[in-house]
């Protein structure tokens, strides 16, 4: 148990991971499927953010009397890419949008016969 | 001063450019300030074409701060000459675009165009200049996100279909490829790509590091239109602007496959490792059903831009199928045929784009005759469809030749006789359209059409010329090719 408690948030990130890949298949509306993307894509800020944590560590500021820092870099790293991952799902709507707009629905299939036709 | 920059000054001079055309919102300004920026950029690949074969290869600092701490931008002789590549069909394609986006679309929107362009464009330079393993998934998401508004902007509303597939499957992709780069981080606590090359043989043996493989491998595939994950891709060339097809499929997979010759012959310790892996005979598989698959599939197609596309497909098996040899004739044979096929294929979407320009249609259907009334833009799409098929005197022949060479250096003599079936393949797809274009009575609609205007007609050329000569004078494109897989196979970073 506490093996599994010691591993937690790699145990979350897959979660999330296979739940926002599964969303992605599982749904035929294309708003859902964004946020099974959104899922997805938040999995790996875990996966980033987690082990640069340590527990006690404050800032990495050099003062006296704090030996034990976090390293700054995942969060940078992550910073950029919920960026890259707001802009993403801002323009997957902003496409969906527009497929409303000329199909008339959003839903996978739907759009999928008004094509065939 | 100036030329010590040029490694980042080709990224920022068209990142720079981008938010110009937005702020302006003037199309002919847009268009010229595209025009400079991808010009200058190609300006200085070829300086540091030049600059690489003479010192080696360049590390520059990205701000004065010393890599590994900082970013690093590394040209090297095999990044330089996908640099060129890029740089090289981008300033043909974007004189072509005035055009047609000029009759298309209002000032503001036209604007907006470039500006996509231009982020594209600096999207795919960085990818391939960086030494950066984060830096790659931001550029790359960069160049992604651009592309998929460049496809939505397509006359049919299925480009927007297209272009939200796209967006889906390349997220998952780039998704990838960074959840392999974190946990190559977390493994080794460096992002920098000659590090990286460094310290993974210690722990290449490490299940993190080969689960980190796998999702780049699946990430990069995804990317580069590898066969099973290649859905994507016909779509979106089909129903995108025929600047955005001519310039995706010129360049977006082929930075992709550097990508991934990158990481895996020279960030993972070289062929040796490469050949230890299952990777290089799934890939041979992969390839082959890609070269037959994908071209049986375009026989049949009636859209002849969707026809095109799946050939990108087929095509890119090639060169996959090249890199799957791990033998320095077969990363010839790839990188020869990456920049062969960059040319053949952007020449064959601007010319699709001039017959969509005065036709507004390229079904199969509507094309009869056109042979008589377009006869300029019709022998371009004939002299290119001939370099696809691989015929002598172009530069298709040159790419296929290496890759026979390459795949008898093994002893495959059976690959031999796949390639030149699936060459074969391709004769069908390029014969249906000569054979409709040339050999039926015009329709009306054909009937009253005219020749393209100049102004595409000159930059669809320069590529249908640059397939003849790079089939008779090889110097640069096989010269070039040869030094970058021999840098590939020595594994040094």
């Amino acid at each position: 148990m506490n093996e599994f408690l010691a591993d937690l948030n790699y145990w979350v990130t897959i979660f999330l991971l296979v739940g926002g890949l599964y969303i992605i298949t599982a749904h035929g509306n294309m708003v859902k499927k964004l946020v099974g993307l959104a899922i997805f894509q938040s999995s790996v800020y875990l996966l980033f953010i987690s082990p640069g944590k340590i527990l006690g560590g404050t800032a990495p500021i050099i003062a006296p009397g704090f030996d034990v820092y976090s390293n700054p870099l995942p969060h940078v790293l992550i910073l950029t890419a919920i960026v890259v991952g707001v802009a993403t799902i801002a323009l997957g709507l902003a496409i969906v949008v527009r497929i409303h707009e000329a199909y008339g629905t959003i839903e996978d299939d739907e759009v999928h016969d008004l094509e065939a036709d | 001063m100036l030329a010590a920059h040029l490694p980042a000054l080709q990224v920022v001079i068209p990142l720079m450019a981008a938010p110009l055309c937005a702020i302006f919102r003037r199309g002919y300004l847009g268009w010229l300030i595209a025009v400079a920026a991808n010009w200058f950029a190609f300006a200085a690949a070829i300086l540091l074409v030049f600059r690489v074969l003479e010192e080696g290869t360049i590390s520059y600092a990205m701000g004065g701060w010393v890599p590994p701490i900082g970013i690093e931008y590394r040209v090297d002789i095999i990044n330089v000459f996908v640099l060129l590549v890029v740089t090289g069909v981008g300033s043909v394609i974007i004189p072509f675009a005035r055009a047609g986006t000029a009759a298309r679309f209002n000032n503001t929107d036209q604007a907006w165009f470039y500006t996509m362009y231009l982020l594209a464009l600096t999207g795919l330079l960085g990818v391939t200049i960086t030494g950066d393993a984060f830096n790659i998934f931001v550029f790359l998401e960069i160049s992604s996100l651009a592309s998929y508004v460049m496809i939505a902007m397509g006359r049919d509303r299925r480009a927007l279909t297209a272009a939200y597939q796209y967006l889906i499957m390349g997220t998952i992709g780039a998704t990838f490829i960074v959840l392999g780069v974190g946990m190559l981080w977390a493994m080794t606590g460096t992002l920098n790509l000659a590090d990286l090359a460094e310290r993974i043989p210690e722990v290449s043996d490490t299940r993190p590091v080969l689960v980190a493989l796998a999702f780049l491998t699946v990430g990069i595939s995804l990317k580069l239109a590898l066969f099973p994950l290649h859905l994507w891709l016909p779509n979106a060339y089909a129903y995108a602007p025929a600047v955005a097809s001519a310039f995706l499929a010129g360049t977006a997979t082929k930075v992709a496959i550097y990508l991934f010759v990158r990481i895996f012959y020279t960030v993972f310790g070289g062929s040796g490792f490469f050949s230890t892996t299952p990777l290089p005979e799934m890939f041979l598989v992969l390839s082959v059903v890609a070269m037959f698959a994908a071209s049986v599939v375009a026989v049949f197609q009636d859209d002849v831009k969707r026809m095109f596309a799946y050939s990108s497909v087929a095509q890119i098996g090639f060169i996959t199928l090249g890199i799957s040899f791990v033998t320095e004739a077969g990363l010839t044979a790839a990188m020869v045929h990456l920049f062969n096929h960059a040319i053949m294929k952007a020449g064959i979407f601007l010319m699709l784009g001039a017959i969509m320009f005065r036709l507004a249609s390229v079904q199969i259907d509507d094309l009869a005759g056109i042979g008589r009334k377009m006869p300029i833009t019709m022998a371009g799409i004939v002299i290119l469809g001939l370099g696809l098929l691989g015929v002598p005197g172009t530069s298709g022949f040159i790419s296929k030749w290496w890759l026979v060479l390459a795949a008898l250096e093994n002893g495959h003599w059976w690959l031999v006789a796949l390639i030149v079936l699936a060459s074969l393949v391709t004769m069908l797809y390029v014969g249906r359209v000569v054979e409709v274009a040339y050999f039926r009575e015009p329709s009306a609609k054909v009937a009253v059409m005219r020749e393209a205007p100049a102004s595409m007609l000159i930059p669809a050329y320069v590529l249908v010329l640059a397939t003849i000569y790079f089939g008779l004078e090889t110097n640069w494109s096989v010269g070039l090719a040869e030094q970058a897989a021999a840098k590939l196979m020595s594994a040094v970073y």
